[in-house]
C-alpha cells in the first residue's frame, strides 16, 4: 500500500465548505448575545457585552422549561417504547416468515413507509380528538405505532441474520418465547437498536407537524413553541434568536458529547 | 409448540390493532371523506361522488402547488445528491482533522428543520442583502423570499444546507465499503482519477445512490416545515407546497373533504414516483 501524504487542496476545500455550514450557527449565537444597539453597528461582529437578559426574557416569553420538559418526556418515552415493542414485533415476524399471517403483516407494516403523513393527517386529528388522545400520551402512542413501518423493516432484516441455535438451546432449557426474546435476542439487537434509537430520538425531538395538529398550549414542544411565539418575536430579533438557540442547545450538547457514537451508529445501520 | 405460537401472536396482534386504528383506519376515513362535502366541523355533510376530484383537476391553486412541489423536489434532490457525494469524496480523502469536519457536516441533521428555517428567514431578510448591496447588485440586495419568482430558490438553499448532512454520511459509509485493492489495481493500470470515479467509485455506490435519491425525493415532495418557517406559502401562493395546501385548506379553510381528495391524489402520485424511481434505479444497479 502506498502511503499518501495529506491532500491539502481537498483539506482546504472541505474547510471552506464547513464555513458555510457553521456561518448560520455563528450568526445565531452572535445575534442571541447582542442588543439592538450592537446590531445596528454591525450584524456580523462578535457581541461586545454578553446580553444574557435575552435568554431570561426568552425563557419567560416562551415558557421554555415547560416546553423542554414536554419535549424530553415525549422523546425519551417514545424511544424507549419503540426499542422495546417494535423489536418484539419484528422478532415474531422474522421467526415466522413462512406463515402467511406474519408475512402479510410484514408487508402491511412496511408498505406504510410509502404513505406520506399528510394523507392521514386530517382524519388522524378527528380520531385522536374523539378518543381524547390529543395530548402527550396520545402523541407518544402515535409515534411508537408509526415507527413500526420503518423499524420492523430494519429489525426484521437484522434478526433474520441471527442463527436459530441460540434460541433452541434456550427453549430446551425451558425458557418461554417472551423469555427467549428478552434474555437472548434483545441484547443481540444492541447495534441496530442504537441506530433506530438515534433516528427516532432525532425525528421525535425535531418533529413539528404532529405536535402542531395535536397538542394544546400546556403540552407545546420546543419547535412548536418557536412557531407559536413568532408574532412576539417579529420586532425583537435578539429575543427570537436567544429562543432559537435555547431550543437548539439540548440537542447540540448531546451531539457534542456523543457525536462519534451517533455518526457511527447511523452509518453501521445504513450499511446493514 | 402451540404455546410458542400463541406467544408469537400475542407479540404482534396488539401492534396490528393499534396500527390499523391509527394509520389504516384514518387512511380509509380520508378516502371516505374525499367523496363528501364535509367542511371539518359541521354536524352534517352529503355524499358528492367524484365532484371533489373533478374540481381539483381544474383548481389553479392545486395545480400551482404541484408545479412548485415538483420543481422544488427535483432541484433539491439533484443538488443534495451531487453536493453530498462531493463532500463525501472529500471527507474520504486523506485530509487533516477528518473527524472534526465529519462532525461539522453532519451537524445540520440534528437541528430542527423549523428552527433552521426561522434562522435563515432572518438571514435572507437582513444579512444576505447586505452582501448583495456590497456587490452592487440590486437583485442580490433584496430579500429573495419576498420575490414571488425567486422565493423558491431560498427554500431550496435551506433544504440543501440541511439535507446534505444525512446523505453525505450515507455516501461516506458507502465509500468505506469499496475494497481498496480496486483502486490499487486501477493505479497500476494508470487510470486517471476521473476514469477511476466513473468506473469504480460511482458503480460501487449504486445502492447508496438509489436509497439517497429516493429519500431526498420523498423528503422534497413532502416539504412542509421549511415552507411554514420561510414563506408561509407566499408571496401570493408562489411557494405553497402540496402538504402546506392540504394543511391550510383542510384545517383553516373549511375544505376538509376537498383537501382529503387532494391527499388521495397526492398519495397516488408519491407511490407511483417512488415505485418508478426504485424500478429505474435498481435496474441500473443490475446493469452495472
Amino acid at each position: 500500500m502506498i502511503k499518501k501524504s495529506t491532500n491539502w487542496p481537498v483539506t482546504i476545500l472541505i474547510a471552506l465548505g464547513s464555513l458555510l455550514i457553521l456561518f448560520p450557527l455563528y450568526m445565531t449565537i452572535a445575534i442571541a448575545l447582542k442588543n439592538p444597539e450592537e446590531m445596528a453597528q454591525s450584524i456580523f461582529s462578535l457581541p461586545t457585552g454578553l446580553h444574557f437578559e435575552n435568554f431570561s426574557n426568552a425563557i419567560k416569553a416562551t415558557n421554555f422549561f415547560n416546553a423542554l420538559g414536554n419535549s424530553t418526556v415525549i422523546t425519551i418515552t417514545t424511544v424507549v417504547f419503540i426499542l422495546l415493542t417494535n423489536s418484539m414485533v419484528a422478532y415474531a415476524i422474522a421467526r415466522n416468515m413462512k406463515r402467511r399471517f406474519f408475512k402479510v403483516l410484514y408487508f402491511y407494516f412496511i408498505s406504510a413507509m410509502f404513505i406520506p403523513f399528510q394523507i392521514i393527517m386530517l382524519p388522524v386529528v378527528k380520531v385522536t380528538t374523539d378518543l381524547h388522545m390529543n395530548n402527550i400520551v396520545g402523541i407518544i402512542i402515535l409515534y411508537v405505532v408509526y415507527g413500526l413501518a420503518f423499524n420492523v423493516f430494519v429489525y426484521t432484516g437484522y434478526i433474520r441474520s441471527i442463527p436459530y441455535e441460540l434460541e433452541e438451546a434456550a427453549t430446551v432449557d425451558g425458557a418461554s418465547t417472551f423469555g427467549t426474546f428478552w434474555k437472548i435476542i434483545f441484547p443481540l439487537l444492541a447495534p441496530v437498536s442504537a441506530t433506530i434509537g438515534i433516528l427516532s430520538c432525532l425525528s421525535t425531538w425535531n418533529d413539528f407537524m404532529l405536535p402542531l395538529i395535536l397538542l394544546g398550549e400546556d403540552s407545546y414542544t420546543l419547535p412548536l413553541v418557536q412557531y407559536v411565539f413568532q408574532g412576539q418575536f417579529s420586532t425583537d430579533f435578539n429575543l427570537a434568536f436567544a429562543s432559537y438557540l435555547l431550543a437548539l442547545t439540548p440537542m447540540l450538547i448531546v451531539y457534542l458529547f456523543a457525536q462519534k457514537w451517533i455518526i457511527s451508529g447511523l452509518t453501521s445501520g445504513s450499511i446493514k | 409448540m402451540a404455546k410458542r405460537r400463541v406467544a408469537f401472536y400475542l407479540m404482534t396482534i396488539p401492534a396490528l390493532l393499534l396500527f390499523f386504528a391509527f394509520h389504516t383506519f384514518p387512511a380509509i376515513q380520508g378516502i371516505y371523506y374525499s367523496f363528501t362535502n364535509w367542511d371539518g366541523f359541521s354536524d352534517s355533510f352529503d355524499y358528492v361522488g367524484f365532484k371533489n376530484f373533478v374540481n381539483i383537476f381544474q383548481d389553479e391553486n392545486v395545480l400551482n402547488s404541484y408545479l412548485f412541489t415538483f420543481k422544488y423536489a427535483i432541484i433539491t434532490t439533484i443538488l443534495i445528491n451531487v453536493i453530498s457525494l462531493l463532500i463525501a469524496l472529500g471527507l474520504n480523502a486523506k485530509i487533516k482533522a477528518k473527524n472534526f469536519f465529519r462532525g461539522v457536516y453532519f451537524l445540520p441533521n440534528i437541528l430542527s428543520v423549523l428552527i433552521v428555517g426561522f434562522i435563515f428567514n432572518y438571514l435572507f431578510a437582513n444579512v444576505f442583502p447586505i452582501w448583495g448591496a456590497k456587490l452592487g447588485s440590486e437583485f442580490l440586495s433584496q430579500n429573495i423570499l419576498g420575490n414571488s419568482d425567486w422565493a423558491w430558490i431560498g427554500i431550496v438553499i435551506v433544504a440543501v444546507w440541511q439535507g446534505i448532512a444525512y446523505n453525505t454520511i450515507l455516501y461516506l459509509a458507502g465509500l468505506q465499503t469499496i475494497p481498496h485493492d480496486l483502486y490499487e489495481a486501477s493505479n497500476l493500470d494508470g487510470a486517471s482519477r476521473w476514469r477511476e470515479f466513473w468506473s469504480i467509485t460511482f458503480p460501487m455506490l449504486a445502492s447508496f445512490f438509489t436509497i439517497n435519491m429516493v429519500l431526498a425525493m420523498k423528503g422534497g415532495l413532502m416539504v412542509f416545515d421549511q415552507i411554514v418557517a420561510l414563506t408561509g406559502g407566499g408571496p401570493g401562493r408562489s411557494t405553497q407546497s402540496i402538504a402546506h395546501l392540504i394543511y391550510t385548506g383542510g384545517f383553516q379553510g373549511g375544505e376538509f373533504a376537498y383537501q382529503s381528495a387532494n391527499a388521495v391524489i397526492y398519495f397516488i402520485v408519491i407511490v407511483v414516483i417512488s415505485a418508478l424511481q426504485l424500478k429505474f434505479l435498481q435496474k441500473r444497479e443490475m446493469d452495472l
